[in-house]
């Protein structure tokens, strides 16, 4: 057993979990938070995704051990009350249908526009549809989450 | 239309769960006292089951049960069956073979399970399900489906010599064959039309829970269709009976087809509750679903369609090996014949059609249906061969196309279907015009100044959805009716639930049903509540598969919205001392036509609810329900234009333009639909393009992962150009078609026309990958040198 803390979402967890606990059944079956999937085993799909101090991690792939000390968001802690513009986004292109990929698309955008904005680069279509390598939707065909994440950085910068 | 009623672009009711992180999938649920269940399964595709051991699994910390095949059976469960009995050519019925739940002496395909071990932690089940020892004698295996037909082929089950389940027909075959001989041209084919995996992004997941006090199940589960579950469950593996046995299908991330099925897990999770005492939860991991999620296609096919002078068509005759995999699954007997062969007069006049398909069993996963499901194939092979017979005769793809369009309807064709209604000259010409079709040639020299080879593919697709009348399904063989239900509860208040059949992975219904009712008295869509998924709280239903929720699912609401809108009348005009007559409900009011006179929705409802003031032997309440049996299946149609550009030192191809223009009849909300449409292209374009489901010569799965089998990722699809051109369906209230499974029918041929249309080789099959693509070239180049 291992002793680990970290921060998520703003609140201090502590836990003793099985040292090959990852983080993402950290997330889910300790803390219940549920909002972070798991859709494979080879970290391809990418519904798993949170941000740890800032930056987009596949918690399907790490221990839980290695976030020891570290801020951790999860799509529940995306926003304060109400929805981050990306979540707006999302809904208002058609973004998900089954939703099951969606925490993990939210989380990636948020990310890529975060990097794009610090780089100074412009976050075009294509470029959307190349950071999206790590995140597999199986029922939108991307048309309209390629919107959303236009729409989503668009709303990013003006909010 | 009023703005949130029918036609209207409503933002989905559901998405603030989803977008939250607030979604409520089966893994995401978690009962008291939970256990754990993870199977034992087989390594091998082919093996006789000597001896199971699982002395050290039992005696692991945490381990609460290992259960096998045998205590399965005498326990009195049943077997897994085929809910489609379909005959062979002779009359003789199809051959079935045992499906137990667990296997018991042989496996026979790998991932087949033997056991399953319940422990305290999900780790410990897998763990423990490791340490089970099973000895296996092992038999060769057979993975193709015309290697299965082969003399000394492995016999994958003792009542089915020969790997044949049934050798099928439709259609008049000698006269066909006459209408061939007379042809001036004909164009022969073989197609392989490639193998499968739904990949839905929420792997299977079932939640067992057995009370002992009320001798009483309660089941979650990633499913489809929740009552058909039940009834199957019940009904054939005696798990439980139905009035004992409760199904919640909760939020279900993406179904496709596969998750219509009832599995083995199911049965062995509600087993193991009874037999533990304990809730019993599985989650399958990724490859898990790739091991033993029920494949798509998988079809060996040749095919000859003959002209005469004047290019009509004159006879069509296909032959067909289909691959149902190890065993049988629910409706696999139905795929490939009744939503197959029926489908292949696809657009066209056509007078003499034969189809034969042979069914055959091999060492693989079951094979059933996937979004499409048998008109997938028929479209195919039809717009390949189509496209094929253009470029022999010379002539342009599309003006063959429209020479031999259906133009009157009803038409009743060859293989069954009576098509009620179309426009498919419409929906050609609004597509070969959004993608600027006479453009194409300046393209086309524009992309070789740049070193690419462009080429562009048409395909018109016609598909059988709205499944289905139950009388003639009946007839031919299906094990149920496919007719949907709907009850709708308005409260004292005026808010209203609709309690539905139909079941939302993704669709959108908690929206577009909202609509409807919105449409019809004029209410806000937030004051309707759409209630699904849950065998305790819906009367009914048939569940979601087919395209089917729109044109049958939404016809049971509008026939139980019929009877609260006459009860309404009744009780206003009662109330109001007018006739029923001079009512008309809208804007949430129930008005005297042409006066100021009218009663608010709410009071209605508060007037049925209190009954102090009813018409005379008025039942109290406003809760109508009604079932509703299609008359006909929908014929949703429509033409896809792809171009693409392909580089020829490498293959690589990458899709510079799709156009699709769709009829769907009347559409509810034009943005689900067009999200529909977008999903079901990108899954085209996989068949065509990425996927591929591949087994070895010993039946091993090779593409068992994310990093075997190619999902489409957002760079393998471009943006999409989505236009509708639509007649309504004659054949039910509103006038729907259905949306759902359209892009994956219409798109892999349209694809692939496109790819050989640029390279100049005909032949090349699916997954279109670049080094199929790039051996296609080379080949094309090697004949162009020998002929020079």
């Amino acid at each position: 057993m291992t002793e680990i803390s970290m921060t998520v979402n703003g609140k201090a967890a502590r836990a003793s979990v099985p040292d090959n606990t990852l983080l993402v059944d950290f997330l889910r079956e300790h803390l219940r938070l549920t909002g972070t999937h798991v859709g494979c085993d080879t970290s391809q799909c990418g519904a798993c995704i949170v941000h740890m101090d800032g930056r987009a991690v596949k918690s399907c792939t790490m221990l839980a051990a290695s976030a020891e000390g570290a801020e951790v968001t999860t799509i529940e802690g995306l926003a304060n009350g109400a929805l981050h513009p990306m979540q707006t986004a999302f809904k208002e292109n058609h973004g998900l249908q089954c939703g099951f990929c969606t925490p993990g698309m939210i989380m990636s955008a948020t990310d890529m526009v975060a990097r794009y904005k610090a780089a100074g680069k412009e976050l075009t279509e294509e470029a959307i549809r190349h950071e999206l390598e790590g995140n597999i939707c199986r029922c939108t065909g991307y048309h309209n989450i390629v919107r959303a994440i236009q729409d989503g950085a668009a709303k990013m910068v003006a909010g | 239309m009023t703005e949130q009623g029918i036609g209207a672009r409503v933002l989905r009711k559901e998405d603030k769960r989803f977008i939250t992180g607030k979604g409520r999938y089966t893994d995401d649920i978690r009962n008291e006292r939970q256990a754990y269940a993870a199977f034992v399964r087989s390594p091998h595709a082919h093996a006789k089951v000597t001896a199971i051991d699982s002395a050290e699994a039992e005696k692991m910390d945490g381990v609460i049960a290992v259960l096998t095949g045998k205590q399965l059976t005498e326990d009195g469960i049943g077997n897994l069956i085929c809910g489609w009995a379909v005959n062979s050519r002779d009359g003789s019925p199809m051959n079935m073979g045992a499906w137990s739940a667990l296997a018991t002496d042989k496996v026979r395909y790998v991932g087949d399970a033997v056991a399953l071990v319940v422990a305290e932690t999900q780790a410990v089940a897998r763990t423990a399900a490791e340490t089970v020892v099973v000895d296996y004698d092992e038999l060769p295996a057979v993975v193709h489906p015309a290697d299965a037909l082969e003399d000394g082929a492995p016999q994958v089950h003792e009542n089915a010599p020969g790997n044949l389940i049934f050798d099928w027909g439709l259609g008049d075959e000698a006269a066909v064959d006459k209408a061939l001989e007379g042809a001036s041209h004909v164009t022969e084919m073989k197609i392989v039309n490639n193998r499968l995996s739904p990949n839905p992004m929420e792997p299977r997941s079932a939640i067992a829970a057995y009370d002992e006090a009320e001798d009483h199940y309660t089941l979650y589960t990633t499913s489809q269709n929740p009552h058909l579950a039940r009834l199957v469950l019940s009904a054939f593996y005696q798990v439980a009976p139905e009035h004992k046995l409760r199904v919640i299908a909760p939020d279900v991330g993406g179904g496709f087809g596969s998750k219509i099925y009832i599995y083995p897990e199911e049965i062995a999770c509600l087993w193991a509750s009874m037999k533990t005492k304990r809730s019993v939860k599985w989650t399958a991991n990724r490859s898990e679903a790739f091991l033993t999620d029920a494949h798509g296609r998988d079809h060996v096919s040749t095919a000859r369609i003959g002209f005469d002078a004047d290019n009509r068509i004159v006879g069509f005759k296909v032959d067909t090996i289909a691959n149902l995999g190890a065993y049988m699954s629910l409706f696999s007997s139905a795929v490939p014949t009744y939503l197959y062969a029926t489908l292949l007069s696809g657009q066209y006049d056509i007078a003499n059609i034969y189809c034969n398909v042979r069914t055959v069993y091999t060492n693989t996963a079951p094979v059933d249906a996937y979004r499409g499901a048998g008109r997938p194939e028929a479209c195919f092979l039809l717009e390949r061969i189509m496209e094929t017979a253009a470029r022999e005769l010379d002539v342009d793809p599309a003006e063959l196309r429209r020479a031999n369009f259906i133009r009157e309807f009803p038409h009743q064709t060859p293989v069954i279907m009576a098509y009620d209604a179309g426009d498919f000259a419409g929906n050609l010409d609004q597509a070969l015009e959004a993608a600027d079709y006479k453009g194409f040639p300046a393209r086309k020299a524009d992309a070789a100044k740049r070193g690419k080879l462009r080429g562009i593919g048409l395909s018109s697709y016609i598909e059988a959805c709205g499944i289905a009348p139950s009388a003639a399904v009946g007839s031919l063989g299906a094990g149920v009716g496919l007719w949907e239900s709907a009850e709708v509860r308005v409260n004292p208040v005026g808010t209203i639930e609709v309690l539905t059949g139909s079941h939302s992975h993704g669709q959108g219904h908690e929206t577009t049903f909202a609509q409807v009712v919105a449409e019809r008295f004029g209410l806000p869509v937030d004051n309707i509540q759409i209630v699904h998924g849950d065998t305790d709280k819906v009367q009914f239903g048939m569940g979601t598969y087919g395209s089917r929720s729109g044109p049958v699912g939404l016809s049971a609401i509008v026939k139980a919205l019929d009877k609260v809108e006459a009860k309404v009348k009744k009780i206003a005009a009662h109330v109001l001392e007018v006739s029923e007559d001079d009512l008309v409900v809208e804007n949430g009011e129930v008005k005297v036509a042409g006066t100021d006179r009218s009663m608010a929705w709410h009071e209605v409802g508060l007037a049925a609810y209190t009954a102090h003031n009813l018409p005379a032997g008025m039942e109290p309440g406003l809760k109508e329900g009604a079932f509703y049996d299609p008359e006909n299946f929908t014929f949703p149609a429509g033409t896809y234009v792809c171009e693409v550009e392909v580089d020829p030192d490498t293959g690589e191809t990458e899709i510079v333009q799709f156009v699709a223009s769709d009829d769907f009849g009347t559409i509810i909300n034009p943005m689900i639909v067009e999200g529909q449409v977008h999903g079901g292209i990108a899954q085209g374009v996989g068949q065509a393009m990425l996927e591929n489901v591949v087994y070895d010569e010993d039946g091993q799965l090779l593409s068992a992962s994310y990093m075997d089998y190619t999902m489409p990722r957002a760079d393998d699809v471009p943006s999409f150009a989505i236009h509708h051109h639509s007649t309504k369906s004659p054949s039910n209230p509103l006038g729907i078609k259905g949306c759902g499974e359209a892009g994956a029918i219409g798109t892999p041929p349209a694809v692939i026309n496109a790819i050989t249309d640029a390279i100049g080789n005909n032949d090349l099959q699916m997954p279109a990958t670049a080094p199929r693509v790039w051996a296609a070239l080379q080949a094309a180049a090697s004949s162009k040198i020998a002929a020079e």
